[in-house]
């Protein structure tokens, strides 16, 4: 065979892959066709192992405009003739190697994916995950991202509104660096990525090409890696100035009808690009790469095709309309080619000058085997789960430094060190800044607001991947519900091992049925969304980590809430919950007792109940507060709901039982609220109503957090711990 | 009274002032791409925030280069006002209308907060509705915001009078704590000697409505309306 082992190799095929393809195309592929089929044949690009399982999620509700797959990211409808565009995507690999540059180039894709649309970039999130701050590495590395993602986001103009960020051992060799961005488009504006109509030009804008990050999506986002230094030539350098004029350029663009379409260059670039447009429509292309503006000489056509510099974007021009387009980013200053045109014959074929180089149908490329390896539920879960939770000391007495101890936690702390080097405010949108349930943004020209948040628990997966995964929706949509808003649409990333072996592949089918039983119960779509396999390193996976991005509506602006207590005298309750108090699975027993054990747990039909329970009280005016109760439990968001308002509590209800379970369990289903005294009668018949439970825990004002017999701590106290916590771990 | 925008490629406030000139206060709002060289019939030219040219070589510097900028400089010396936000603040001092420099913040870390500032000096156009020494609360968000100008400059400015905008406390204290970036002096804005152009690295046009979490910043822009259509326009008409 032409085709060496090697090659193989590099653009990450096996030889049964090798073998299919030879007998599809019924003869041997050359060197540039192998690199395109390597391309989107790869985890990244082909979704091989995980595609059967995605069907499973629900994607559709009466306001989804654009499901999966179908463009480059999803559409809701939010009324007023607008909708919301949304996506997620991982760029861990290219942080692990360099993390600023990773960090920045996976904010510029997915700021590319929402513009590529005719969308306007409104908010930026992200979704961190790292090993322990007690390691110099691991203080590089998230310091690195953070400046990143600052560094790209703030120059774009793109405020970054919410995020979510955790630490843990498993993360230490490989962290996860998931960037959300969120759009709006007027709903008769959006514009399709789909390469239709013979004779319609291909045109591509922005930087030249070059030899950088060429097998990004084969090599390095579609296995595991173990040298660093050898693939750090495929992370690429941002240029977010670049990216601003392209997407004022783009946005400019999308205003007329002289395009058909439009589509970013991302992971495999002009390969996957040009093909994946043109499969959408069923059309074929022509692609001349001696037109193609190259940064280095002597780049082959292999290169050319591969190369992932960033900054670039694909034009589907009307044939006529060319100058009028190339005038556009003349304005701006862009550098714009034609490189090639829209066939009718299904067929890629790719010429260098005159010389063919490649062709093959499209069909070919754009349909990869795809794989369903044996799932085994692991033995080691099973002992997990064992763990015996009554040998773990409940140390009474010991409640109040617990609790600043939990407070202090970089998992838990304020993460204000990070955003405030996030610009937040820019675009004057943002009602409710990072540091709240969910970030909150008001909607020009409207009354309406959206709320936003990203969530999502590794270790929860991990001790059982069905139900932490069901959490991370449930944990989600209670987020938005806080902040009065009501669950529209979810984007994820699933962050995952090799799925070749047994129990990641059990991890991963089983976090994708957690998510689609919640998805059902509360009703919610999965609109866009992302797999990021092969998150391991010396044979060791990181947590099963999928992550929820939700955007939820809120119809009156004047009308959302936040987790801060407002006023002294409120009285405090306890909003839902099974009464089943645990430590399982918490961050106390891992942060406090060193363990990572038992098994988390959810009624997903008393969520249900306990949200629009929620959400009702907050849209009549009932509720003055509330904060939902996550890591930490419920002593953490008593603290936090204190802190935000700059006053304390007096709690009076009886602990009984376990006090870490009572104070630190991480029960879900449970929403802390604080309402007007008279209020708390309605507030009652609407718990009542909705067959939810309702504890009252007290009452708010005075400088300390008090609750009876178990702790008392002063307000500036709790802030020092909760403010600084993360900043102090970074010396 | 007309406002103009300039945008300069890698401007992002242009919005936002256009948003809260234009909707808020209800101005007549115009972009000026920073190509055109036509400044009449503007009362006020804004230069708004964001990252001309990347911010690539020093914050400014390449803008202070393009075409629109010869027009301001005419525009700023007849007399007219000019006000430069953040990144305008750094085009300004870049080409020699206000001086001093802005460096990188001391902390070497992009800041996004909201900060207090203390009105200095209330006999300008761009803070006559403001008490002396009145405490204002508005949002910095930049990296290279730590003002810098040599001793002579910095003694002329102070004697002057030129600082109006000085960090605070929440109580109108100035102190270390208070300054954000490591600016000397806690100098938030200057104006020129003869006090049309104002240079400030907040930005007023983020706090322009309760929503968002304040409107201080409607002060300054109120200021410069009053000024423009009262007393200047004022000047002009017939008695």
């Amino acid at each position: 065979m032409p085709i060496s082992k090697k090659v193989l190799d590099e653009v990450a095929l096996t030889e049964e892959e090798y073998n299919l393809i030879v007998e599809q195309l019924g003869r041997e592929p050359n060197l540039v066709e192998i690199g395109l089929f390597g391309s989107l044949w790869s985890e990244h690009c082909g979704y091989k192992h995980s595609k059967q399982l995605l069907k499973m999620l629900p994607h559709s509700s009466p306001r989804v405009l654009v499901a999966p797959g179908e463009e480059n990211a999803g559409a809701v409808d939010i009324g007023d003739g607008l909708c919301v565009v949304m996506k997620m995507e991982s760029h861990n690999h290219p942080s692990a190697i360099e993390p600023y540059e990773g960090a920045a180039t996976g904010v510029g894709g997915i700021v590319r994916d929402i513009f590529t649309m005719g969308a306007r970039p409104i908010a930026l999130l992200n979704s961190l995950r790292f090993g322990p701050l007690s390691e110099p590495r691991n203080r590089y590395l998230f310091g690195g991202v953070v400046g990143g993602i600052a560094g790209y986001g703030n120059c774009m103009g793109i405020p970054d509104v919410a995020g979510e960020i955790y630490f843990s051992r498993t993360y230490s060799a490989n962290p996860l660096v998931n960037a959300m961005c969120v759009g709006i488009a007027e709903k008769r504006k959006l514009v399709s990525s789909k390469a239709s109509g013979k004779g319609n030009l291909l045109m591509l804008v922005g930087a030249d090409t070059g030899r950088d990050g060429l097998h990004g999506a084969s090599g390095l986002a579609s296995r595991t890696f173990e040298e660093e230094r050898e693939l750090r030539p495929t992370v690429q350098v941002g240029n977010p100035f670049l990216e601003k004029l392209l997407m004022e350029a783009c946005l400019e663009l999308a205003e007329t009808d002289y395009i058909v379409g439009l589509q970013d260059l991302g992971a495999a670039g002009l390969t996957s690009a040009s093909i994946e447009s043109a499969s959408k429509s069923g059309s074929g292309i022509r692609i001349d790469v001696a037109r193609v503006p190259r940064r280095e000489e002597g780049m082959t056509p292999y290169e050319v095709m591969l190369s992932e510099s960033q900054e670039r974007m694909l034009a589907i021009v009307k044939k006529g309309c060319e100058d009028k387009v190339k005038a556009i980013f003349d304005r701006w200053d862009l550098r714009s080619d034609i490189i090639g045109e829209i066939t009718d014959d299904g067929l890629v074929i790719i010429k260098e000058g005159e010389r063919v180089v490649a062709e093959v149908p499209i069909k070919l490329l754009t349909t990869p085997p795809l794989y369903r390896p044996k799932a085994a539920r692991p033995a080691w879960l099973v002992e997990l789960q064992k763990l015996d939770l009554t040998a773990i000391p409940d140390r009474q007495k010991e409640a109040a430094r617990v609790l600043l101890e939990l407070l202090a936690s970089p998992n838990i702390a304020s993460k204000e060190w990070v955003y405030r080097q996030y610009d937040h405010q820019v675009q004057v949108n943002t009602t409710v800044p990072p540091g709240s349930d969910a970030g909150v943004l008001r909607i020009k020209g409207s009354k309406k607001a959206i709320a936003l948040t990203v969530d999502g628990n590794g270790r929860y997966c991990y001790l059982e991947p069905r139900i932490g995964s069901s959490i991370a929706i449930a944990e989600a949509a209670r987020n938005l519900i806080c902040s009065g808003a009501e669950p529209m649409a979810i984007t994820d990333c699933l962050n995952f091992g090799n799925p070749e072996k047994s129990d990641v592949y059990y991890q991963l089918e089983q976090s994708i049925r957690g998510m689609t039983q919640a998805c059902q119960t509360l009703g919610i779509p999965v609109i866009s969304g992302n797999v990021s396999l092969y998150n391991e390193t010396r044979g060791e996976p990181v947590y099963p980590t999928p992550v929820v991005g939700m955007v939820g509506l809120i119809e009156d602006v004047d009308k959302l809430c936040t987790m801060a207590f407002k006023q002294e005298g409120d009285t405090v309750f306890l909003l839902g919950g099974s009464g089943r108090p645990d430590i399982s699975a918490s961050e106390y027993l891992e942060l406090v007792h060193g363990k990572v054990g038992g098994m988390p747990f959810i009624d997903l039909d008393l969520e249900k109940k306990v949200q629009q329970c929620c959400l009702e009280a907050i849209r009549a005016g009932i509720i003055r507060s509330a904060h939902d109760c996550s890591d930490g439990g419920l002593a953490v968001a008593l603290a936090e709901s204190c802190i935000a308002g700059g006053m304390g509590m007096r709690g009076k209800w009886k602990t009984n039982g376990r006090l870490d379970a009572e104070l630190f369990g991480e029960e879900q289903s449970r929403i802390v609220v604080s309402v007007s005294p008279p209020s708390a009668k309605a507030l009652r018949a609407l718990a009542e109503q909705h067959r939810v439970p309702l504890k009252e825990l007290g009452v708010t004002g005075g400088g300390r957090l008090t609750i009876k017999d178990a702790l008392e701590l002063d307000l500036a106290q709790m802030a020092d711990s909760w403010k600084n916590g993360l900043q102090r771990a970074m010396v | 009274m007309r406002f103009g925008i300039l945008v300069f490629p890698g401007t992002w406030s242009d919005r936002d002032c256009h948003h809260s000139l234009g909707t808020v206060l209800k101005q007549e709002v115009e972009y000026v791409w920073h190509k055109d060289m036509d400044l009449s019939g503007f009362d006020c030219i804004i230069l708004p925030g964001g990252f001309s040219y990347g911010d690539y070589l020093r914050c400014g510097a390449i803008a202070r280069f393009s075409p629109v900028m010869s027009a301001v400089e005419e525009f700023a010396a007849s007399g007219k006002l000019v006000i430069g936000i953040c990144n305008g603040f750094q085009i300004l001092c870049e080409s020699g209308l206000l001086p001093g420099v802005l460096m990188q913040n001391r902390h070497l870390q992009y800041r996004c907060q909201w900060v207090h500032l203390r009105v200095e000096n209330n006999q300008v156009p761009f803070s006559l509705k403001a008490q002396q020494g009145q405490v204002l609360a508005v949002p910095i968000s930049h990296y290279d915001g730590n003002y810098y100008a040599d001793d002579a400059t910095l003694q002329e400015l102070e004697a002057n009078n030129q600082v109006i905008f000085r960090y605070c406390t929440p109580a109108g204290e100035i102190t270390a704590e208070s300054n954000p970036n490591g600016s000397l002096n806690n100098i938030a804005g200057i104006v020129n000697r003869a006090g049309n152009v104002l240079g400030m690295m907040p930005h007023p046009e983020r706090a322009c409505e309760e929503l968002l979490g304040g409107v201080d910043g409607n002060l300054i822009f109120e200021s410069i309306i009053d000024e423009v259509t009262t007393r200047r326009m004022g000047c002009v008409k017939p008695a």
